[in-house]
């Protein structure tokens, strides 16, 4: 250990204590070398064309992620995102039949998604029932709205140009979807660690009690946090559709254990009180390398989800198992 | 020390990864499923390796989703424009949402075919359908006629079992049944009844056929369904060499009539040939051979395009005691 504190890069002094080491720096160590790994092992991954068309396939759910991860450091959850994704696109999908355009059908889809959220809220502050028993209920509730309204039918009159927000490119390679995500990454950043509301996040996860007994107005913060989910569910509903060019009640199927997935990896504690936006953020990209580089390999997506499993019970499991380790040392 | 771990994980993530390495091929077609695991396809894939070693130089990339959603496949799809593949020959999940991922595979110069379940018109370049509706409504009759001549029968009554009477498919087969019938002077169409596509329906609309019609000597039901039910209900009412039942079904659901006698054959779709021609008119799309109306689909002839864009691969593969077992394993 002596030799390493001698180190001069600007490495913490301890190398060995890694619970120091802030939980970003691994998730950054095993994106760049999955992303090296597969650069090596696959001659298509280094083109930008083919990194940029990747990040279409998780810049959507990485957009829902970001929020979800403030509303998991309260203790709550939200398993009905991509339900609200679906029943905010058939609601888009609707609107884009009746002649709207883009701007209304936009932010009827954004105001779908916000009134799910609004439910999702209202319901388990008002009545004090666990968010996950809830947004079960909900997960299927909205689901279920869009097959009783869409059935097997299809949507598919959006108008000239809607389809910019899910196939379009800012600059070169960079998609309106990448950059809006960038946009949302640095929004949430700020809003949970520069500002009161989320540090608000973090007293609540902790102890809501004494949250409570602090001053803080727990139901309304957590209403606040089910109603910006639901419309960044409504948003990533925009993109999905937008890219889709239509609407089927099954849409986003099965995406809410992605999206939770993301979060998790990104270090954010499944039991509240503890995460970041920059873990959440390298976590994203962990996942997307990880999946397009196997996508390129031809690896079959049942073991993707096997390497993709072992990846987060690793992740969620190394916390517990350094805590471990460094009490029995000292 | 986890970190140690976390390495191992992805070294053995990465020595999976190059196992999936393949040499370089001259053309590569990607033929993309609604879902891996599924027999049916698994079948395709049979037929599209069967191809791509008759041709030679031909590497066919097998791949789909785990489960049968849109965006599951445009993730595979994606993987597959980055690769750079010669073609795509996908079975749809989604006739619409495939469409802007497809648009741009062509885009870049891939060339875009559907199978079995087609895209929209504008997301590729041809569809390949198994078969057409006359095609199927000629081959129900020919069962029919098949099945009295196992039967040693001169001639005799038949009976249709459908599924629901607004079912557009199965009203368009019989409307082609009804056009065939004249060809064939012994069989006697007596009635059409609809079992609705339910088993216990379908059942009891068999077994009144039994009843009704003493001279009945076919029932020809082109639904999984219905000719699953007729098969029992002529079982079960002691008919077999008597009432054979004939149409459309599922090796797997009916290699065991076929051995009591109930059935003597049947018809529907062979998944090997589908995979075979959907890779065959794949590269001879690549190869720049065929045009707007035929395409080459090796030995099975070619494929006749419409104007949509789409064709019929062949007449409906008959199944009987020498193949089921065979391809009762497979769907």
């Amino acid at each position: 250990m002596q030799k390493i504190t001698t180190q001069k890069w600007p490495l913490p002094k301890d190398l060995f204590s890694i619970k120091k080491l802030p939980w970003e720096f691994f998730l950054i160590l095993i994106t760049v070398f999955v992303f090296i790994l597969s650069a090596y092992a696959s001659p298509y991954f280094l083109d930008p064309w083919n990194l940029s068309d990747a990040t279409f396939n998780f810049v959507e759910k990485a957009i829902v992620a970001l929020p979800l991860a403030m509303l998991i450091i309260c203790r709550d959850i939200d398993l009905s995102v991509a339900s609200i994704i679906a029943l905010s696109s058939v609601a888009m999908g609707f609107a884009a039949q009746y002649g709207f355009n883009i701007p209304v059908i936009v932010i009827i889809g954004i105001s779908v998604g916000m009134l799910c959220g609004l439910v999702n809220g209202a319901v388990v502050t008002h009545f004090e029932i666990p968010a996950i028993v809830v947004t079960i209920g909900t997960m299927s509730l909205f689901r279920g709205i869009s097959y009783i309204l869409l059935g097997d039918q299809v949507l598919k009159d959006y108008p000239e140009g809607f389809d910019y927000f899910g196939q379009g490119y800012i600059y070169w390679v960079f998609s309106f979807e990448f950059m809006l995500f960038l946009v949302a990454t640095l929004f949430f950043y700020f809003l949970l660690h520069k500002t009161n509301f989320g540090r608000r996040c973090y007293a609540i996860g902790n102890n809501p009690t004494a949250a409570f007994y602090s001053g803080i107005n727990v139901k309304r913060h957590r209403l606040l946090l089910f109603v910006i989910v639901g419309a960044l569910a409504g948003v990533a509903a925009v993109l999905l559709t937008s890219r889709l060019g239509s609407t089927r009640p099954t849409i986003a199927l099965g995406w809410e254990l992605s999206i939770i997935t993301m979060v998790v990896l990104g270090g954010v504690n499944i039991m509240g009180g503890a995460g970041t936006i920059t873990g959440v953020f390298i976590a994203v990209f962990l996942m997307g390398i990880v999946t397009f580089g196997l996508g390129l390999l031809n690896v079959p997506g049942i073991v993707m989800s096997i390497i993709i499993g072992a990846m987060l019970i690793s992740v969620i499991a190394t916390p517990v198992l350094i805590k471990k380790f460094s009490q029995r040392k000292g | 020390m986890m970190f140690k771990k976390l390495l191992a994980t992805t070294a053995i993530a990465v020595a999976m990864m190059s196992t999936g390495v393949v040499q370089a091929a001259d053309i590569k077609i990607g033929l993309v499923v609604k879902a891996l695991g599924i027999g049916f396809f698994e079948a395709a894939n049979e037929g599209a390796q069967e191809a791509a070693k008759e041709l030679g130089g031909v590497q066919v990339i097998y791949t789909g989703p785990t489960s049968t959603t849109a965006e599951g496949q445009i993730e595979v799809i994606s993987a597959l424009i980055a690769q750079k593949v010669d073609a795509i020959a996908v079975s749809a999940n989604d006739t619409d949402a495939l469409v802007p991922i497809l648009a741009k595979a062509q885009k870049r110069g891939i060339k875009v075919i559907s199978w079995d379940s087609g895209v929209a018109k504008k997301g590729r370049q041809m569809h390949l359908n198994p078969s057409s509706n006359a095609l199927i409504g000629e081959m129900n009759i020919k069962l029919a006629a098949d099945a009295l001549k196992a039967g040693n029968f001169a001639s005799g009554d038949v009976a249709i079992l459908s599924a629901t009477p607004t079912s557009t498919n199965q009203n368009i087969w019989i409307e082609e049944m009804k056009k065939v019938l004249p060809k064939y002077s012994n069989l006697n169409l007596v009635a059409t009844v609809y079992g609705d596509d339910l088993a216990d329906k379908s059942y009891r609309e068999a077994q009144a056929l039994l009843k009704t019609y003493p001279n009945l000597k076919a029932i020809i039901a082109p639904t999984t369904v219905g000719i699953l039910a007729a098969a029992q209900a002529v079982k079960d009412a002691g008919k077999i060499g008597k009432v054979y039942v004939t149409g459309l079904g599922l090796p797997s659901e009916l290699a065991g009539h076929v051995d009591s006698g109930a059935v003597h054959s049947f018809a529907i779709w062979n998944p090997i040939d589908l995979g075979y021609a959907a890779t065959m008119i794949a590269y001879n799309l690549v190869k720049g051979n065929g045009s707007d109306t035929k395409i080459g689909m090796g030995r099975l002839g070619d494929a006749n395009l419409d104007e949509n864009g789409e064709a019929a691969m062949s007449e409906p593969f008959i199944y009987d005691a020498s193949n089921v077992h065979k391809f009762a394993d497979i769907f």
